[in-house]
Parts: C-alpha cells; structure tokens; sequence
C-alpha cells in the first residue's frame, strides 16, 4: 500500500517504527537533535541515530536540505555587517561625536 | 583652530600598521556601525543615537582597547553591545511567540512537510534584487528575540558562548533561539526557495 493510496495509515506505521525500533530517532527528535548535528556536537550514538534518520525519512531530508539553505541565503544576502559598503554617513553624526570630544 | 578640530586631528590609537585620527576613526566606522546596529534595531533612527554613544564611548575608551583583538572588532562588539543595551531598555528582547512558524508534527511525532520538488540554489537567489531585498525582510519580520540571535550567530559571526555572554543568557537559551530563527526563517522564505513566489 502507498503513502498516496492510505496516507494516515502509512504515518502511523512510520511514527510506530520511528518509535519502536531499536536505533531509531522520532521526527520530533530529530529536530532537537539538528543544531548539535550542524555544530559537529552530536555523541557518537546519536550522530548514527540522526544518520540513518536522514536515511529513511524524505520528510526530515527535505526539511533539513531547505534549512540549511537558509542559513545560507540569510548568510548571502546580508554578510558581516563590517563587510559591507554603507550609504552615506550624516555628517551630523559626524561631527557630533567630534565635537562631543571637544566640548 | 576650534578645539574639536584639533582633537580630531590627534593621533588616538594606532591599528596594524598605522597610526589613527580621531576623525578618521570616526569617518571609517561609522558606516558599518550603522548598519549593523540598524539590522539589531530595525530602527534607523535609533541607530544613528547608539552609533553615536558607542563611537563616542570608544574615543573616550580607547586606553581600554588592547590590541589583543583589531579596532574593527572591539568597535563591533561595543556597537553590539550599545544596540543590546537600547533594546533592553525598550525591554524588546522579551521572549515572544512564534509557534506558528515552527516546524509541525502529527500525533505519531512524524514531520509534517511539503515534498520539496524544487529547492533554489543560493546563487540563484542572490543573483536577484528582489529576492535579496525579500530576504532581509524576511529577517527584519523575525521578532527581536529571535532575530539578534540569527544575526550575531549566523550572519556576524559569533559563536554560541559570546552570543551568551553578549545576550547575557546561557548557551542552551541561544542554542534553542538560533534553531526556532532558523527554522521560522525557513517557512518565512519558503515559496522563494521553492521557487513558488517569482519577484
């Protein structure tokens, strides 16, 4: 039977197995597992668990995919704000903080 | 010679390899100050007011500035810093919710999520105007909680522990916001990444 033909008994089947089955991690625990797992912190144990996660299921490859995509997005778009090439500063600014050493 | 002019000709630090003005201090920071405390505040205004209190706190600090780091650093750290300050007092840092941009599960603990059937590669996002102005609006839109963290962790660089030290919060805190940003990022942004949404 497809997901496409009974899709609530298949997630059920998938969330039992996730559960159940000796070495596996649920969804949901994966998710708490993911900024670990991106820092290069996971344990050993759970590192193999959230691999073979990754494996089995489309959802949290997916999910994980467009994640990691948008760290990278947000990464390219803005960049380190000492990167960047401002507009022009007011020269009210300027001078205000000069002249505050002044005064 | 006024005595403002005469302050900001004098030599007040020397950087790697060259001795700085007060004026060109001023002049060659105050720029990106600007803009990374107008990211944290989302306010230009207000920017302009920390720019100014933290540029003025570093002339009249620099004997602190102990090169163990570059002037550039120590003036970004006390930027951040002037910016956090402005959004403590405005008392903006206060945890909000965002439940509805966290990613979903069922009652069996499986995902809940869309099959990708297209995922947009970085370069070709960027490479469009209107997609990159989306984009930092769509981190503009994060709640001030979550989005300072994003900032100071992803996007400037810091690590868990001075994220910590900086927000005055412990690693787990920022751990949990950086990952709840993220992920409320995501869903922001996913009709761009799916290429659903063409600007």
């Amino acid at each position: 039977m497809s997901e496409r033909q009974n899709p609530g008994l298949m997630r059920r089947l998938k969330g039992f197995m996730l559960k159940r089955m000796h070495s596996m991690i649920t969804c949901r625990e994966f998710e708490e597992f993911i900024m670990d797992y991106l820092d290069g912190s996971l344990p050993g144990a759970q590192l193999r668990k959230f691999e073979w996660h990754l494996r089995i299921c489309r959802e949290c490859r997916e999910y994980l995919a467009a994640y990691k995509r948008t760290i990278k997005i947000g990464q390219a778009v803005l960049g380190p704000a000492h990167e960047s090439v401002p507009d022009n500063v007011p020269e009210d600014l300027i001078r205000a903080v000069l002249d505050s050493r002044g005064g | 010679m006024p005595p403002d002019q005469a302050q900001s000709d004098e030599v007040v630090t020397s950087d790697a390899c060259q001795q700085v003005t007060a004026e060109q201090l001023v002049r060659e920071n105050a720029g990106w100050m600007l803009v990374l405390a107008e990211r944290m505040l989302n306010d230009a205004a207000l920017a302009e007011d920390v720019v100014q209190e933290a540029l003025i706190n570093a002339l009249n600090g620099l004997h602190r500035f102990e090169k163990r780091s570059t002037l550039k650093t120590w003036l970004h750290r006390i930027t951040v810093n002037a910016a956090l300050s402005k959004l403590r007092k405005r008392k903006r840092l206060a945890e909000q919710s965002i439940e509805e941009l966290l990613p979903e599960f069922d009652q069996y603990d499986c995902r809940i999520e869309r099959p990708w059937t297209h995922l947009a590669s970085v370069h070709d996002l960027v490479e469009n105007d209107e997609i990159r102005a989306h984009v930092a609006e769509g981190i503009r839109a994060l709640p001030d909680s979550y989005r300072i963290v994003l900032q100071l962790r992803d996007i400037e660089g810091y690590d868990t522990g001075e994220t910590a030290e900086l927000l005055e919060t412990s690693e787990s805190n920022v751990k949990v916001r950086l990952h709840r940003a993220r992920a409320a990022l995501k869903k922001i942004l996913e009709p761009v990444l799916r290429g659903e949404e063409h600007l």
